[in-house]
């Protein structure tokens, strides 16, 4: 100790502040940007239990393991659970929100286009956790 | 140096002793069996996760409960016992003193480790290593459950014990002549990670005493259904866990401060940065635990305060690295077994950090969260950094407990194995969360990304398989048959230099 300079570790440490800090910014204005829900989204409640996902659109209609939804369209899902925590997420769109029982929480996206993508539970809810999915079907508005 | 060295004693003299290099003894050895019982089972899940559908494994149940107590028994079992082991041997007489500082309480904190390890492999509980409620209320079934708790909460005590002890020792023990500046870095780590032990552990400690009343049914702390919130457990729990996480890797980087400038033969480049990176990483370590929480509904402000903290700890890790390459950098290094470990942990180290830093940030997160990108983060470090410091270690230390050395070759095919094993099960299974395998799975849909990961992934946990039965094989040969050693310069680095610890410290 002291019987070299020590120049280097600063400007290293100053580099991974600097990085650091970057990173914080940059995820930071990304949330806040993500985070906006669309005043004219749809809500879906979902509801987790084990082990299954149901839908119930604003219309009053619901579908349990598949949900529909239209392309060009923003939704937002109401998540609750009835019994665990489970995590609703479609990882294709990267949406991913706990439903925690006693908790309604929210998350949107806005699929782009029509196709399939897996739906599943990403968080541990016990025996059959791992075939807790289902399917998400974007449809072309226009057919 | 001599630590232990003398006549075969017959074991319940080690059993009852209180001397701390035959606790240290204790310790090395429970935690080495846990390794192996631990490590076990992760080849039995990568061997079922080979293909779809079921293997090996006979139900869903059955794998649930094995990587609960997979990762209970690696973490509470194997890494945090060897570290005491390690301390053990090493504290008192780097801080010259005849013993611990209570010698008792030394050894009652190791003797409460077996009835642990046995409620938790006995019960075999499924609820993953944290036991989220409300499934661990509600939906986890006992005795199990019941086990594991008692288990954790018994070896909560031991590890404040453990922490107390070595917290004295350092402090009050310490040789009269000695400043605390001159304490070695590996008794700095052990003083730090301490530190975090008396402040983190008794969240957790009440935490489970809730849960365990929560399943009893009297309290509904956890329990929406009687008005309690399942989240106040995950704050708890990771309150305490965050942190935990140092505890786990502070000493093992300790290891590497003793490994990396002895087989440099250059001293270490920054005494003081190392001190200052431990002390700040167990202060702001408390600033960052709910990063394990932002899909759990927070609100944007939470998120960004805990990604603040988290991303502020950052540089505190990273000055160790630094500190490790500019002590090899122009030193006369000899890759010996014990350096081999070193390096190759530095640079999974590093890799781990960086993996880190994309959870930390919120959005990115919200990709990784819960997927195996998870699973291949912390086990970078669990395995990649602590596994490979202590194992480095553990050679390091071969000769002096046993008076004779291992055997090269093999320790070289053991190091050369694990780092390829390693980087193929746990670089690969990043790739696999990005693709959004959810971990804790005993079964997956057959996606073609997903098998190829997960093949990978499995040859590379054999490989370490391998490795790991010609460690076992050096070390029980090479302890009753290796070469008998010069211990006071075992490696052939040349000199009193690199040994400075004179002390030794005889049975009393
Ligand atoms: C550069 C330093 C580090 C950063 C930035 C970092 C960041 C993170 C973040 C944000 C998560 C949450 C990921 C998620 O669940 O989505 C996480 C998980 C985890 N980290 Fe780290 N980490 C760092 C160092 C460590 C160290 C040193 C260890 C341990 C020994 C560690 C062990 C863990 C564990 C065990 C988990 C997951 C626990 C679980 O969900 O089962 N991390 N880390
Ligand atoms: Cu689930
Ligand atoms: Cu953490």
């Amino acid at each position: 100790m002291g019987h070299h300079s020590n120049w280097p570790e600063w400007i290293y440490i100053g580099v991974v502040i600097a990085l650091m800090t970057w990173v914080g910014a940059e995820a930071w204005e990304v949330e806040r940007i993500v985070e906006h829900v669309p005043a004219d989204a749809k809500v879906i409640k979902v509801v987790g239990q084990q082990w299954f996902w149901s839908f119930e659109h604003e219309d009053g209609t619901t579908e349990i393991g598949e949900l529909h939804v239209e392309a060009g369209k923003a939704y937002k899902f109401e998540i609750e659970s009835t019994d665990v925590i489970h995590s609703f997420n479609i990882h294709d769109y990267v949406v991913l929100m706990d439903a925690v029982p006693g908790r309604v929480n929210t998350v949107w996206f806005a699929p782009d286009k029509a196709g399939e993508h897996d739906i599943q539970c990403r968080e541990y809810c016990g025996l059959i956790h791992y075939n807790m999915r289902g399917k998400l079907i974007v449809e072309d508005p226009l057919s | 140096m001599v630590l232990e060295l003398q006549k075969p004693r017959p074991i319940w003299q080690i059993m009852f002793s209180t001397h701390h290099t035959d606790v240290g003894l204790l310790y090395l050895i429970s935690s080495l069996a846990f390794l192996f019982l631990g490590g076990t089972l992760a080849l039995a899940i990568r061997a079922e996760l080979f293909l779809p559908g079921a293997q090996i494994i006979a139900d869903a149940m059955t794998f649930n409960r094995m990587f609960t107590v997979h990762g209970t028994t690696l973490i509470f079992l194997f890494i945090i016992p060897f570290a005491s082991a390690v301390g053990n041997y090493f504290v008192p007489i780097m801080v010259r003193y005849k013993d611990m500082a209570y010698p008792k309480l030394n050894a009652i904190a190791f003797w409460m480790i077996p009835p642990a390890g046995a409620l938790i492999w006995l019960g075999f509980a499924d609820f993953t290593w944290y036991a989220t409620p409300p499934y661990s209320i509600i939906s986890a079934p006992g005795p199990a459950a019941d086990m594991w708790i008692f288990g954790l909460k018994i070896l909560g005590i031991s590890s404040v014990l453990g922490a107390i002890n070595f917290i004295v020792t350092i402090l009050k023990c310490k040789h009269p002549d000695m400043s605390i500046g001159q304490v070695p870095l590996l008794a700095w780590s052990f003083l730090s990670s301490s530190l975090i032990i008396l402040v983190a552990i008794p969240t957790f400690a009440a935490a489970l005493l809730m849960l365990l009343t929560d399943r009893l049914g009297v309290s509904g702390f956890f329990n929406p259904a009687l008005g309690g919130d399942p989240i106040a457990y995950a704050h708890l729990f990771w309150f305490t866990f965050h942190p935990e996480v140092y505890v786990l890797v502070i000493p093992a980087i300790g290891m590497m401060y003793e490994i990396i400038p002895r087989f440099s033969r250059k001293p270490i480049f920054s005494y003081g940065s190392g001190v200052f990176a431990f002390v700040l990483l167990s202060i702001v370590g408390f600033s960052s635990w709910a990063h394990h929480m932002y899909a759990t509904g927070m609100s944007f402000t939470e998120k960004t305060v805990f990604m603040v903290g988290t991303l502020a700890a950052v540089p505190a890790s990273a000055m160790h690295v630094f500190n490790f390459l500019a002590t090899m950098w122009n030193g006369r290094i000899r890759f010996s077994t014990p350096m081999m470990w070193a390096v190759g942990g530095i640079a999974l180290f590093f890799s781990a950090g960086a993996g880190g830093v994309v959870n930390s940030a919120m959005p990115l997160d919200f990709s990784t969260h819960d997927t195996y990108w998870v699973v291949g983060h912390f086990h970078l470090f669990v395995m990649g950094t602590i596994a490979f410091g202590s194992i480095g270690y553990l050679y390091y230390m071969f000769p002096y407990v046993t008076g004779r050395m291992y055997n090269e070759a093999m320790g070289k095919i053991h190091f050369i194995l694990s780092f390829v094993g390693t980087v193929l099960v746990f670089f690969t299974q990043h790739v696999l969360g990005l693709y959004g395998m959810p971990r804790r799975i005993f079964d997956y849909p057959p996606i073609p990304e997903w098998i190829a990961m997960n093949q990978i992934a499995s040859v590379g946990a054999m490989i370490i398989g391998v490795s790991m039965a010609v460690f076992l094989a050096n070390m029980i040969h090479s302890s009753a048959k290796g070469t008998p050693t010069d211990t006071d310069d075992p490696f052939g680095l040349g000199g009193k230099y690199y040994y400075p610890f004179e002390a030794r410290n005889p049975h009393h």
